[in-house]
Order: C-alpha cells, then sequence, then structure tokens
C-alpha cells in the first residue's frame, strides 16, 4: 500500500525532498506505466507528472500536497534542550509526551514539559502553551546537541502506520499523503485522460506550491485532492461530524481558501450517483486547501475538491478507512470516463 | 565603502520622508546612490526604483533580483476635527509609541505637529490602565481650524520625525525608518563591492515600494523582472530585555541569514559558504512560517523565484528609536556581494533538481 | 435609476451563484457594448473599444449570504456564512434560496446573546423532514425589498448593486467616441476575498483600474471616526486595508470631479477592501483607483444609499470614461 510508505515519511512544509524522492521511485520503479510519465520539479519542490491517457479532454490538473504539520528548531538552549515553533497550524495541546524525528539525521527526541508534581494548582489547570514545550534529544549541553541538530532543522512526528480495528488504519501525515497516494495510483493505471498531477509542497504555510504549479501547469480544470477533517467522534452532534469514515470521498462546496465550481461540484456528484459510487458532503465550510491558490491562478481555473476523511488530522496518530482511500480513486476515475465536459 | 560612508547614507535616507504609497524621496536619493554602479535606472509605476547592471556573462546569463523596500510606516490624515487632525495607521504602527511625538503633515505645505491624547489628570484610574489606541490619539498643528482646514485634507500622508542619532562611539545608530533604510544601503555597499568584483549573473537593484503595507511593491516588481533568483534585504529583531532568545539576533555579530520554508536551501547553503569563505561573521534565523520581508512575494511569483533572506538585526522595530550596529549594514552588504559573485549557471540549474 | 437599483437589489446572487444577476445586466447593456462575455470565474465582462490606454472599470456583483452544511431528519438547516455576514443580523431574518423557497434563520435556546454562534444558528425551511429541493451547499441571500425611505434607498445587497448601478447608468450614457478602451467588468467573489476581479484583471491585462463599490461612512450616531457622510457625494478612495490608491488615478479623479462641479468627499476606509487591491497587483502593477458610493450599514439586511450620491457617482465615472488618462 502506497499510503504507508508514503505517510511514515517525514516532509514538514518546506523539507518534502524525502516524500518527493519516494513518489518519484514509485512512478519510475517496477509498477511504471507505459508509456513512461513525464516527471520534472520546479524551484520550490514540486514534482509535476503528466500523465498521457487514451484521450487528450481538457487540460486537467490533478493536486495533492506532500508536505505535513511539524516543528522548527530556533534555538538551543544552554542545557542541551530545543525550543521549537510550529510549522503550519498545531494545536499545541497534542504536542506534549511525543516522540519526533529531528534534522536530517532523523535524530529522535522527545517533546518534554514540567512534570505534574511540580506544577501548582494553577498551572495544572491551563493547557500547556508553546513557550513552555520543548524537544529534548539527551544532549547533555548545547555543545553536544549542536552535533546532532541546528536552529532551522525540521522535526516531525515519529508514526509508524499500523492497521486497526476492521479496514482502519492509524498513522501520521494523512492530510495529505491520502491524496498523494491517490494520485500515484490514478498515475500508474490506465487513464481515459490525459492529465497533469502537481505534488505540491508548503501547502499547511499558505499554499504556496500550489500557486506555483498551477500558474506553471495552465489548467483549465483542476481537482484538488485532499485528506480532511472528520469528527464522527463521541461529543459531536451529527449536525456538525463535517465528513464520516466508511461514508466515502468527501466533496466539498467550499471552505475558506474557495468556491467549488458550481458545475464541477454538481458533475462530481451525477458521477457518483450515476456509478452508484459512494460520496458525502464535507460539510463545512471552515478549513483552507491548495483549491484556494488554483482556483485564482492567471485568469481563473473551474476547481473542486475531493477529500479522504481523516479523524485527528495535524496530530501524530490520525486514523482513516481504507475504503474510502478506494472510493475516492473510484470516483475520480469514473469522472474521467464521463468526459468531464463542462 | 567604510563605516563613515554607510552612516552618512543613512543619516540621508532616513531623513527622507517615504512613508507605504508615496515613496519619491527615498527613491530618488536611492537612484542617486546607485546610479555609478548601474548601467539602466528607472522607476515602476508602482513606485519601485529599479537600477540594472549587466555582468559578464552577458544577456543569456542567471539573473538576480536584490530587493531593499524604501517604504516606511507611518500615518494618514482621516478627519479634521475642531481644528485638531485624526490620523489612520499606514503599516504596523504601535499607538502606544506615539504620544508626544513629533510629526509632519504633507499637506499642501509640510506642518509640523505633535501626537497628544487626553492628559491622564483628566482620565478615571480605569481609562489611564488602558494601552491608546490610536482613536484616542490625535495630532496638534498649534493652528486654528481654519488654518488647518487651508492646509490639509483627508488622505494627506503623515511622518514621524526623528534625526538619526549614533551611539557608543559612533558604531550603533539609533532613529526612525531605519527598518528598511538599513537594508538599502546595503544594497548599495552590495552595488559598490561589485565595482572590483567581476560577477557572471545580471543584476537588478531594487528598492521595493508598500511593504509595510503587504509587500506590495515586491509582488509587482518580481513578475514584471521575473527573475531567476533573488535576494531579499531587510531588518529582524535585534536582542533586548524582553525579547526571547529564539526571536533575537545580537548586535554587531553579522548579517542574519533566514531559514525555512521561504528559503531555497542550495541557496542558503551557497550563501553560508560564502561567508566562511569570506571570513564573514553570519547569524541564523528560522523562519517556520512566510516571512514578514518580500521574500513571501517573490517566491510564489509566476512559476516561483528561489531566493534567500539577509536581515540585519534592529531593535525597537517600528518605532522612532530603531537602533542597530553600523558594521551589520557593511558586512550585510559584503556578503551580498560575495553571494552575487558566486552565482553561475551550473547554480542556478541545480535550482530545479533538489 | 430608483428601478434599475430596486431590480437589481431585489436579484439573487451571493458569492458563488452569481449568474442571474448577470443575466439581468446583460439585458440592461446588451446594445451598449462591443464585447459581451463571462469568462472561468463567471465575470461578466462587457468591452467599449477604443484606443489605448485600456481602463478596466470594476464593480461586484455578489452579494454577502449563507450556505447549508447540513440538513437534519426534521429538516432544518445549519448554515456557515458566505462572505462577512454577522449571526446576530441573522435571528429573525428571512432567506431565500436560489429556486425561491423563502425561510427564516433562528437560534437554539441560549442564555445570553454571547452565545449566538454559527453553531447556534438553524434555518426553517418550513419543510417537515429533508425534501428533495433543498441540498447540501445550496446558498441564500436575505430577503429583503426595496424600500424608498423618505428618498433615500434601503435594501439588501447595496453592496454592490448600488456599484453595478451606476457602471450601468454610465455606460448606457457613453457617446459614441470614446478616447480609451473600457473594459466593464461586473465581478464575482469579492465578499469572499476579491476573488473574480483578480483574475478578470490577469485576464484583461489593463493599463489603468478603477473599482466602484459601496464605502461605509461616519455620520450616524457614535460612528467610528470616518470622514465620509451620507449626502454629501461620490466618495474618492485614499485607502483601505487592501490599496493606497495611485496618485494619478486620484488626482485625475479629483480634478475631474472639480472641474465639472460634481460633489465628491476624500475617503480613507479603516477595515475593508474593494476589487482595487487585487487590480493593482496585477501582473507588473496597474495604477487604480476607487470611486466610492457612501452606505450606512454595510452588510445588514437594510443597507442605505442616498440617490444624490448615486447621481454624482455616474456622473463622476461618466466623465472618468471620457477624460483623457494619461498614456
Amino acid at each position: 500500500m502506497y499510503l504507508e510508505l508514503l505517510s511514515n515519511l517525514p516532509g514538514v512544509s518546506g523539507d518534502e525532498g524525502a516524500v518527493r524522492r519516494a513518489i518519484v521511485d514509485l512512478l519510475t520503479g517496477e509498477d511504471a506505466p507505459d508509456p513512461p510519465l513525464t516527471i520534472r520539479t520546479d524551484t520550490l519542490g514540486n514534482l509535476l507528472v503528466h500523465k498521457q491517457g487514451r484521450h487528450r479532454g481538457p487540460r486537467i490538473m490533478l493536486a495533492a500536497h506532500m508536505d505535513e504539520v511539524g516543528l522548527m528548531v530556533t534555538t538551543i538552549k544552554e542545557s542541551g534542550q530545543l525550543q521549537f515553533k510550529p510549522v503550519g497550524g498545531i494545536d499545541p495541546r497534542v504536542l506534549v509526551s511525543k516522540v519526533v524525528k529531528v534534522g536530517e539525521q532523523l535524530i529522535p527526541g522527545v517533546i518534554g514539559s514540567k512534570a505534574i508534581h511540580l506544577q501548582k494548582r494553577e498551572e495544572r489547570k491551563k493547557p500547556y502553551t508553546l513557550e513552555q514545550l520543548y524537544l529534548d534529544i539527551g544532549a547533555g549541553g548545547k555543545e553536544e546537541a549542536l552535533e546532532l541538530v541546528k536552529p532551522g532543522d525540521y522535526a516531525s512526528f515519529d508514526t509508524a502506520l499500523v492497521p486497526l480495528g476492521d479496514g482502519y488504519v492509524r498513522g501520521k501525515a494523512f492530510d495529505d499523503r491520502a491524496g498523494c497516494a491517490v494520485l500515484v495510483e490514478l498515475l500508474l493505471m490506465e487513464s481515459e485522460l490525459s492529465f497533469d498531477a502537481a505534488f505540491t509542497v508548503q501547502e499547511e504555510v499558505g499554499s504556496r506550491g500550489a500557486a506555483v504549479a498551477a500558474y506553471s501547469l495552465q489548467p483549465e480544470l483542476a481537482l484538488v485532492i485532499e485528506g480532511t477533517m472528520a469528527s464522527d467522534t463521541p461529543g459531536t452532534a451529527p449536525d456538525f461530524t463535517i465528513t464520516r469514515l466508511g461514508h466515502g470521498p468527501a466533496l466539498s462546496f467550499m471552505d475558506r481558501s474557495f468556491i467549488a465550481d458550481r458545475r464541477l461540484w454538481q458533475q462530481l456528484i451525477t458521477v457518483a450517483e450515476e456509478r452508484g459510487l459512494p460520496y458525502q458532503h464535507r460539510r463545512f465550510a471552515g478549513g483552507g486547501t491548495d483549491a484556494g491558490a488554483v482556483a485564482l491562478s492567471r485568469e481563473g481555473v473551474k476547481t473542486a475538491v475531493v477529500a479522504v476523511p481523516c479523524r485527528y488530522i495535524h496530530t501524530p496518530h490520525s486514523v482513516m478507512k481504507i475504503s474510502d482511500l478506494k472510493d475516492t480513486v473510484s470516483l475520480i476515475k469514473a469522472w474521467f470516463e464521463s468526459g468531464v465536459r463542462i | 565603502m567604510d563605516k563613515e560612508q554607510v552612516k552618512d547614507m543613512l543619516e540621508i535616507l532616513t531623513g527622507a520622508v517615504g512613508v507605504s504609497g508615496d515613496e519619491r524621496e527615498p527613491a530618488e536619493i536611492t537612484a542617486g546612490y546607485l546610479e555609478p554602479y548601474v548601467t539602466r535606472l528607472h522607476r515602476d509605476s508602482f513606485g519601485n526604483v529599479i537600477g540594472f547592471k549587466e555582468g559578464t556573462g552577458g544577456p543569456g546569463a542567471p539573473s538576480l533580483l536584490v530587493a531593499a523596500h524604501i517604504d516606511e510606516i507611518g500615518a494618514m490624515v482621516s478627519r479634521l476635527e475642531k481644528g485638531f487632525v485624526r490620523f489612520s495607521a499606514v503599516g504596523g504602527l504601535d499607538p502606544r509609541t506615539l504620544l508626544g511625538q513629533a510629526v509632519e503633515i504633507h499637506g499642501r505645505r509640510r506642518c509640523r505637529g505633535v501626537i497628544g491624547a487626553t492628559p491622564p489628570h483628566l482620565l478615571t484610574e480605569k481609562e489611564r490602565k488602558k494601552e491608546l489606541r490610536i482613536e484616542d490619539l490625535f495630532i496638534d498643528l498649534g493652528m486654528d481650524p481654519e488654518g488647518v482646514e487651508a492646509q490639509i485634507r483627508v488622505g494627506d500622508y503623515i511622518s514621524l520625525v526623528r534625526p538619526l542619532l549614533t551611539m557608543a562611539g559612533g558604531n550603533i545608530a539609533s532613529g526612525k525608518a531605519l527598518d528598511n533604510r538599513a537594508g538599502v544601503v546595503a544594497m548599495i555597499v552590495c552595488a559598490a563591492e561589485l565595482v572590483d568584483i567581476r560577477h557572471f549573473c545580471r543584476i537588478y537593484f531594487v528598492g521595493t515600494a508598500q511593504e509595510e503595507v503587504g509587500v506590495r511593491g515586491a509582488i509587482v516588481a518580481s513578475y514584471g523582472l521575473s527573475p531567476d533568483l533573488a535576494v531579499a534585504i531587510d531588518v529582524t529583531h535585534g536582542l533586548s530585555p524582553g525579547v526571547a532568545e529564539e526571536d533575537g539576533f545580537g548586535l554587531g555579530e553579522g548579517p542574519v541569514v533566514g531559514v525555512g520554508p521561504n528559503f531555497h536551501p542550495r541557496l542558503v547553503e551557497r550563501v553560508r559558504t560564502v561567508a566562511r569563505e569570506y571570513c564573514l561573521p553570519y547569524q541564523v534565523e528560522p523562519v517556520p512560517g512566510p516571512a514578514s520581508t518580500d521574500s513571501r512575494a517573490i517566491q510564489v511569483s509566476r512559476e516561483g523565484i528561489p531566493g534567500i533572506l539577509l536581515s540585519i538585526p534592529l531593535r525597537y522595530m517600528h518605532s522612532t528609536v530603531e537602533t542597530l550596529n553600523l558594521d551589520d549594514v557593511l558586512l550585510t552588504g559584503r556578503l551580498l556581494a560575495g553571494f552575487a559573485r558566486s552565482i553561475d549557471t551550473d547554480l542556478v540549474e541545480g535550482l530545479t533538481c533538489i | 435609476m430608483e428601478n434599475l437599483l430596486k431590480l437589481l437589489t431585489e436579484a439573487f446572487g451571493p458569492s458563488g451563484e452569481e449568474s442571474e444577476v448577470a443575466a439581468l445586466i446583460e439585458q440592461k447593456i446588451r446594445g451598449a457594448v462591443d464585447h459581451l462575455y463571462t469568462d472561468k470565474l463567471g465575470n461578466l465582462v462587457a468591452v467599449r473599444q477604443g484606443p489605448s490606454p485600456r481602463i478596466v472599470i470594476s464593480a461586484h456583483m455578489d452579494e454577502i449570504g449563507v450556505i447549508i452544511t447540513h440538513i437534519d431528519d426534521q429538516g432544518f438547516a445549519r448554515l456557515a456564512p458566505v462572505g462577512g455576514v454577522l449571526p446576530h443580523q441573522l435571528v429573525g431574518q428571512r432567506v431565500r434560496l436560489k429556486q425561491g423557497r423563502v425561510g427564516v434563520v433562528y437560534h437554539e435556546k441560549i442564555k445570553n446573546l454571547k452565545e449566538l454562534d454559527w453553531p447556534r444558528l438553524y434555518l426553517d425551511l418550513g419543510a417537515e423532514k429533508q425534501v428533495e429541493e433543498i441540498r447540501i451547499g445550496d446558498l441564500a441571500v436575505l430577503e429583503q425589498p426595496f424600500v424608498n425611505a423618505g428618498g433615500r434607498f434601503l435594501a439588501k445587497a447595496m453592496d454592490n448593486r448600488a456599484g453595478c448601478a451606476v457602471l450601468i447608468e454610465a455606460l448606457r450614457r457613453l457617446p459614441r467616441e470614446i478616447p480609451q478602451e473600457l473594459c466593464f467588468v461586473f465581478s464575482v467573489q469579492e465578499e469572499v476575498g476579491l476573488r473574480g476581479a483578480r483574475t478578470a484583471a490577469y485576464h484583461l491585462k489593463p493599463d489603468f483600474g478603477l473599482a466602484v463599490d459601496v464605502t461605509r461612512v461616519g455620520d450616524t450616531p457614535k460612528a467610528p471616526l470616518m470622514a465620509v457622510a451620507l449626502g454629501k457625494g461620490a466618495a474618492i478612495k485614499v485607502k483601505d486595508s487592501s490599496v493606497i490608491t495611485h496618485p494619478i488615478v486620484r488626482q485625475l479623479m479629483i480634478d475631474t470631479a472639480e472641474q465639472h462641479n460634481i460633489p465628491y468627499q476624500l475617503e480613507i476606509l479603516e477595515r475593508g477592501g474593494t476589487d482595487a487591491g487585487v487590480i493593482h497587483l496585477s501582473r507588473e502593477g496597474v495604477p487604480t483607483g476607487a470611486l466610492s458610493i457612501p452606505c450606512r450599514y454595510v452588510h445588514t439586511p437594510s443597507e442605505m444609499v442616498d440617490p444624490a450620491d448615486l447621481k454624482a457617482a455616474v456622473e463622476l465615472l461618466k466623465k472618468l470614461c471620457t477624460s483623457n488618462w494619461p498614456v
């Protein structure tokens, strides 16, 4: 399963090299399609792949982002511990007592905090703030730490994907390695239509990769493939679940960054309904995706988002259902087969 | 160039008025300083000033954009009120630093004024404890309402007044608009250094407009010039009491190289190598999110323009007592010149294969 | 003008679904332009051909609204805002779907008004269960008729159908010969981030830009400090959060107004933006100004404008279209 390989790799925004190399390996390895894919990168690190299909069709861009949220080391204390800042949106409450890998050498480290015994009653009542947390790589002092890491090094969650329950998996960075996995599958299988795939960088820090990728590819239609929030969990009223695991890909009508092209959105719904493929609405108008940057590229691009539902995104452990990933591939394939006429 | 020349240029440049949106004065002065070192000079319709210098590689060689913003924070008249002037911030003014500040309003003629507020004696205990907001402040021009109305109208620019001050035997300078006239001077130092240094790449020296209101000049300049790579020069926070160690940098310890998603890792590596080669000190600033400088805009222009950020440490940013070490300005210019010299076709072609 | 404004403000056109408004405008201006087309994002572009320079004049046709995010078994819908709608303005307010169905927004039981936020609001469309014609993703606009209130006009979506009306009126009164090319853009998705004007400006590559939109005023009880007042003329923008208007365009506007004795006021808007914000940053930069129509109670169901200001805005825009812009 491509997802396992991809999700286990570190790839915090601005440091997507490992993921990019792994995708190139998958696309040119033993499963490589015939005719081979045309692959290039740009100066930001986007991976741009052209897939030749049976028919030309309009210029279509499929995009998934390679980067994940993580941390960046800012200073090294005299005591050898590392101070850090978040890269992308991280809830500080998820960080305490987690394990990360730091820097190019993937040095293991833990996120420490003051022991509960030493905290005053008032302190215990408040959630940890980022300033209170630090990274401990077991270095005895600043010099020892500097031999292993340096300010500006990235740190990513140290999480390996494992199967969970019945058809579920647990792992990190499903936002958006799930999308990357979908895109890899689509590139490796026969395609009805030709398309450009953009594995983008820096989505989590403002969709910066997608902006330049879309400028460069000049698509007429774009589909952004995301891992999105699911809150089908206790404590959330049914009205506010956003998406639910096991109900198929989620279609966005809008988010903070874009309003789906109404016809493209409707077309995806129609394709799903006609083919009897599962789909659901992403019942939330917040959050941002690469769609915002793509839709406003140059003279404008008709854009929609198809997302794989994931619980607990932007934490070290997300949960998703494998069937949703497969259903997402099927929906996009069916959309191609429908001819995507807008 | 030496420290004395750096100080003189800073004195003249910070004495100029260039609130975002009307950068004519600093643009003219910058153009004057660049003129001996470049082959072409022009101002675009947005207000950016652009100097171009050919390299030994000729027209086919890679092009480098050097961007330093020439605008400064200030204010604009928003309303006249019984002879007093209410104003609106242009850029990130801290209203708490403004009470008692000398200003000039650029109306039909230049008018001197001072920023006032209701005196503390007339406030309640509770009101005194609240921070000052822009709405609480006004400008007193010492004129009667008719005089004010004859000279001033809504939309007139307001600049802060503070002559440059040197301290510590001439090493430290303090004043207004050192953010980012210091960066502009570093760019000029670089241009001067390159007279005696052969460089392969073609260089655009750009004084960008409207950085303080959303890096706007850099957006249009980088699109228009479409260079192969870019360096932004700006200021960053200096260490002072109350500034966390991770947020501040030592004055006199050299330029600060940004690392993070906005900067190309190969170019960062290159500038560090150049610094070691020339024995120039430098510091490193991790920038995990979008940089608050022109770098942010340039990187995502067109199909992407790889670049780096060099910053000069500066204390009390966005006040009229911004304070820096002149050596840092000089060193930044020299490091930039060394970086420019090191650019060749191989470096640029290698930037996509990361 | 009054009839046109009534027609435009009562039309359905939330951000993302502006086609009904576009069709109305198209009808009104079809004979008066050389080219008329809708672009990829839905902007309606009307071109009056002429020699260079090319000027883009933009007024957004979208309005604020709400979108249905969930429908429960009893037929109650949950909502999210489209553009800057405040939840407290919706309580008891009727809203209308594209297909015409009208409902009322109300809130769950709350202890105090501070709790009034989007998750506590719902829309009652009179359905007793989930029905076919109400779907997740449907957009709705505020339902409020146009009223002439003592000579001033009250309506929803005055922001920015007032601007659209000004463009239409100016366009229809243009002489046969004009000294430059004019591209009138009725833009989409302004209320969610100046989106339509951005792609339109990229496409049209103008030499100059001008946005026509409503602006806030400072002439109501304890209003924020602002020099603009209702009825004192068209406002020439100097600055808002999105743009500092280009000195050349601003001066041309001031000179034109003074030369033709058109009442005007200078505007600084503390918070807010217009299409000018994206037009002026398009490509290599486009010198851009903005003409504003003073409007009270912006982003509420009852936005108020003064016909004298509209008249001044039409007059100023018409004169600007026939003035010589510096090449």
